[in-house]
C-alpha cells in the first residue's frame, strides 16, 4: 500500500494535466468560460443577501451581513460536496481508462477533489472583495490559518473520495445515497446558522462529532469574525484525524483496486 | 537473448459478481453480507496455466477464437490486470494499442489531448513537445489539431490515438486488433510502422484475427483455445493447426445446418402437396440453370430452400467428398471434390435427368448442369444406385455455398428436387473475389520484382 502511495507522487504531472483538462473542459463552449467560477458565488451571494435582508431578515448580533457569513461556509462546503459527488462516479466515468490503459486509478477521484479545489480558490477573491467592502477585514495572523484549514480539508476530502470511488464501483447506489446524505450533513453543520447561536450550544456534543463543523467554523473565524482564531485546537486535531481518514480511504481503495478493471 | 515478456504458469480467473449487480448497499448492510458480497460468487477461468516467453526483438502473434483469452493475455502483459496465479515478467517500456484514444476527452482540442494522452502513456511534457509534429503528421490531422476531439470522425480519432501510442517509442508494443479499424491506407501505414519497429529491434506482441498478418509479420505465433495454449511456434504451422481446428468446428456446424434443412424440407413435403405448382415452375429452370445467374437470382427469391417431387425416384442421401475422399462440408479451392448422391428408384424408369448446381451466398448460380444438357440419353434406372459428380478442381472463391441436387424427367417433371438444402464452405488461402477462379499464373518481364514470388 505504501509503495503505491509513493507512486502517487510520480503521477503528479498526470494529475496536474488532468485537473487542467477538467477545468478547461468544464467551461469549453460556454460564452463566459472561466468567468463562471466568479459569477457562481456572486449569484449565490446575491440570492442570500436578498433572502436574508428582505424576505427573512436575520438580525443576529455580530453576524452581519448575514449573506457574507453564509458564503464563508458554503464555498468550502460546495468544494467538499461536489468533490465527493464527482469522485464517487469518477471510476465508472473513467472506466475506459481503467480497462484499456495502464492507468493509476486513484488519480481519478483525486482529480475530482483538486479540480473542485481550484474552483473554490477562484471564488475566494470574490469573498475577499466583499469582506473589504463590508469592513470585515480579517487580521493578518488569522489569515495564516487559511492554508492550514484548506490543507486539512483537502486531506480529509481526498480520503473520503478514494473510499467512495472504490465502493461505488461495487455499489452503484452509493451515488444516490450520497446525494441525500450530503444534504443532511449540510444542515447538520453550522453553515447557514452561526456556531455561537444558543440553540446550537444545546447540541454541542453532537456538533463536535461532525468533522465539517470544525472546518466550517475555522473558515468563518478566519475570514469573517474579528479577533483571533479560537478554533485552532480542534482544527489541528481534525488535521491528525484527516490523515487517518486518508490512509483508511486509501487502504479501502487499494484493497479493491484489482477488481476495478473487471467490474467497471 | 533475454525474453522481453515471460509468462510462467499464468492463470487468470475472472470473478463474476452475479446476482450482486442489483444488490444494494442497504440490503448488504442489513444482511451483514458486505464481505460475502464483495467476494465472488462465480468464477470464470480466462487463462489456465499459460506459459510463453517472447524473445526481445521478435514479433509474436497470438491467435484464437473469440473468448479464448487473447485479450486477457494482452492485458496481463500490459499490467492492466493481475494474474490470479503465476508470474508475468515484462522488461522495458510498454505501449499498449488496446483501445486507441481511450483517454481522449471530447471537449478539448486534439493538441491538448495529445499532451494528456502522452502523459498517461508515460511520456514527459518535453518528450511530447519534441514528438508533437511527428504525431500530428502521422495522424494526418494538421488542419484539425486545434479542433475539439468531439468533432473528429471515428477514423480521425483512431489515427490520432494510434499516432500518440506509437510515438511513445516503447521497447515493447502490444497491439490488440487495431488493424481492424481505419481504412486501407491507414492499415498499410500501421503495418509499415510495425515493420519499422521490427527493423529497430523492438518487440511486438500482436493479438489479431488476421491470420495473413500473423503469417507475414510474426516470427512466432501462439494459439490460445479456451484459455489454454493449443500450439506455439512457427507461425505457418500454428496458423495451419488453428485453421484445421476452426474448419472442424465449422464443419460440425454446417452438418447440423444441413441436417436441419433436409429434415425440415422433408417434413414440409409430407405435410402439403405442392406438386402442381412446382411442375409449372420446372421447365423454366431446366433451361435457365446453365444460362447464367439472373434466372437463378429470381428463383432464389421465389423459393428459398425446400424439397419437392413425386418421389418415384428418391435422392436418399447426399455427400460432399473432399480431396481426401472423406465426407466434408469444408472444401478447399482448387482441390478435387465430388458430390455423391445415393438414389433409389421405387420402380424402374426410363426418363430421368440428374442435375446439380452451386449457388453462392448472394444467391447467384455459380454453375449448374445436368445429364440432359450434357446430352446423356437415359435408358434405365432401377433399384439402388449411386451418382457421383466428380470435379477435378473446384475453382470457386472463398465463401459459403449452397447446393441444388435433383432428379427429374426430361420435361422437368420432378422426381425429387432438393433446393439449397446443402451448405458447404469454400476455403482459400487467397482472398480473391468474384464467382469463379480461372486457372491462372502471373508472368512478368522487364524489371518487376517481388520479395515473395508466387509459390
Amino acid at each position: 500500500m505504501f509503495g503505491n502511495l509513493a507512486q502517487l507522487f510520480r503521477y503528479r504531472g498526470l494529475i496536474q494535466s488532468l485537473v487542467a483538462r477538467e477545468l478547461k473542459a468544464r467551461y469549453r463552449g460556454s460564452v463566459l468560460g472561466f468567468l463562471w467560477s466568479f459569477i457562481n458565488p456572486l449569484l449565490l451571494l446575491g440570492i442570500y443577501s436578498f433572502i436574508f435582508t428582505t424576505i427573512m431578515p436575520n438580525r443576529v448580533e455580530g453576524v452581519q451581513p448575514y449573506a457574507l457569513f453564509m458564503l464563508c461556509g458554503i464555498l468550502p462546503w460546495t468544494w467538499f460536496s461536489a468533490s465527493l459527488t464527482e469522485a464517487a462516479g469518477s471510476l465508472i466515468a473513467g472506466g475506459n481508462l481503467i480497462k484499456k490503459v495502464l492507468f493509476p486509478a486513484e488519480v481519478l477521484p483525486l482529480v475530482s477533489v483538486l479540480a473542485n479545489m481550484v474552483h473554490f480558490a477562484l471564488a475566494l477573491p470574490i469573498v475577499a472583495i466583499f469582506l473589504v467592502v463590508y469592513q470585515h477585514i480579517p487580521d493578518g495572523p488569522g489569515l495564516l490559518w487559511l492554508p492550514v484549514v484548506v490543507a486539512v480539508q483537502l486531506v480529509f476530502t481526498s480520503g473520503l473520495a478514494l473510499a467512495l470511488a472504490a465502493l461505488t464501483v461495487h455499489f452503484r447506489d452509493i451515488r444516490d445515497i450520497l446525494a441525500n446524505l450530503l444534504m443532511l450533513w449540510f444542515f447538520a453543520t453550522p453553515i447557514i446558522y452561526p456556531w455561537s447561536q444558543k440553540e446550537v450550544a444545546a447540541f454541542r456534543r453532537f456538533f463536535d462529532l461532525n468533522p465539517f463543523t470544525h472546518l466550517a467554523v475555522s473558515y468563518q473565524e478566519i475570514l469573517f469574525f474579528d479577533g483571533p482564531v479560537g478554533h485552532w485546537r480542534w482544527l489541528l486535531a481534525l488535521g491528525v484525524g484527516s490523515i487517518g481518514v486518508f490512509l483508511a480511504g486509501y487502504w479501502v481503495f487499494d484493497r479493491l483496486r484489482d477488481s476495478f478493471a473487471e467490474v467497471v | 537473448m533475454t525474453p522481453a515478456i515471460e509468462l510462467v504458469d499464468v492463470t487468470k480467473i475472472y470473478r463474476r459478481f452475479s446476482g450482486r449487480q442489483f444488490a444494494t448497499l442497504k440490503s448488504a448492510l442489513l444482511q451483514r453480507s458486505i464481505l460475502r458480497d464483495l467476494s465472488p460468487s462465480e468464477t470464470f477461468p480466462a487463462l489456465q496455466h499459460v506459459s510463453f516467453s517472447v524473445t526481445s526483438g521478435r514479433t509474436f502473434g497470438v491467435i484464437g477464437r473469440n473468448g479464448s483469452g487473447k485479450s486477457t493475455a494482452l492485458k496481463l502483459v500490459a499490467g492492466i490486470t493481475k494474474p490470479t496465479s503465476g508470474r508475468v515478467t515484462v522488461r522495458g517500456r510498454v505501449s499498449a494499442l488496446i483501445e486507441l484514444g481511450a483517454g481522449f476527452h471530447p471537449e478539448i482540442s486534439g493538441r491538448e489531448n495529445v499532451f494528456i494522452n502522452g502523459i498517461m502513456l508515460g511520456l514527459s511534457k518535453r518528450e511530447i513537445a519534441e514528438r508533437f509534429d511527428a504525431i500530428v503528421e502521422f495522424a494526418e490531422l494538421e488542419r484539425f489539431i486545434d479542433a475539439p476531439v468531439k468533432t473528429y470522425s471515428s477514423g480521425m480519432y483512431m489515427r490520432l490515438g494510434f499516432a500518440v501510442a506509437i510515438h511513445v517509442d516503447p521497447d515493447l508494443l502490444l497491439v490488440d486488433e487495431v488493424l481492424a479499424v481505419g481504412d486501407e491506407a491507414f492499415t498499410h501505414k500501421c503495418l509499415d510502422k510495425f515493420a519499422e519497429f521490427r527493423r529497430r529491434g523492438k518487440t511486438i506482441l500482436l493479438v489479431t484475427h488476421s491470420l495473413a498478418v500473423v503469417e507475414r509479420f510474426c516470427d512466432e505465433a501462439l494459439w490460445l483455445e479456451g484459455g489454454r495454449v493449443s500450439a506455439q511456434g512457427d507461425p505457418r504451422r500454428v496458423v495451419d493447426a488453428y485453421l484445421t481446428a476452426v474448419e472442424k468446428s465449422e464443419e460440425e456446424q454446417l452438418a447440423v445446418t444441413t441436417a436441419r434443412a433436409v429434415a425440415a424440407a422433408s417434413a414440409h413435403t409430407h405435410a402439403a402437396d405442392e406438386l402442381p405448382v412446382v411442375i409449372e415452375e420446372r421447365p423454366e429452370r431446366a433451361e435457365g440453370s446453365t444460362e447464367g445467374g439472373t434466372e437463378g437470382v429470381q428463383d432464389m427469391f421465389r423459393a428459398t430452400e425446400g424439397r419437392w417431387g413425386s418421389r418415384e425416384v428418391e435422392i436418399v442421401h447426399v455427400d460432399l467428398i473432399d480431396h481426401q475422399g472423406e465426407a466434408s462440408f469444408i472444401l478447399h479451392s482448387g482441390e478435387p471434390m465430388s458430390v455423391r448422391l445415393a438414389v433409389h428408384a421405387y420402380a424402374p424408369v426410363d426418363d430421368f435427368v440428374f442435375g446439380i448446381s452451386f449457388f453462392n451466398a448472394d444467391g447467384v448460380c455459380c454453375y449448374g448442369t445436368n445429364t440432359y444438357l450434357e446430352q446423356m440419353s437415359p435408358v434405365r434406372l432401377s433399384g439402388d444406385a449411386q451418382v457421383v459428380f466428380d470435379v477435378a478442381a473446384l475453382d470457386l472463391v472463398e465463401g459459403t455455398y449452397k447446393l441444388d441436387v435433383a432428379v427429374h424427367k426430361r420435361d422437368g417433371y420432378p422426381y425429387d428436387y432438393h433446393r439449397l438444402l446443402y451448405t458447404f464452405r469454400m476455403k482459400s488461402r487467397t482472398h480473391d473475389v468474384g464467382i469463379y477462379r480461372p486457372h491462372h499464373r502471373w508472368v512478368f518481364s522487364g524489371d518487376v520484382v517481388f520479395s515473395n514470388p508466387q509459390l
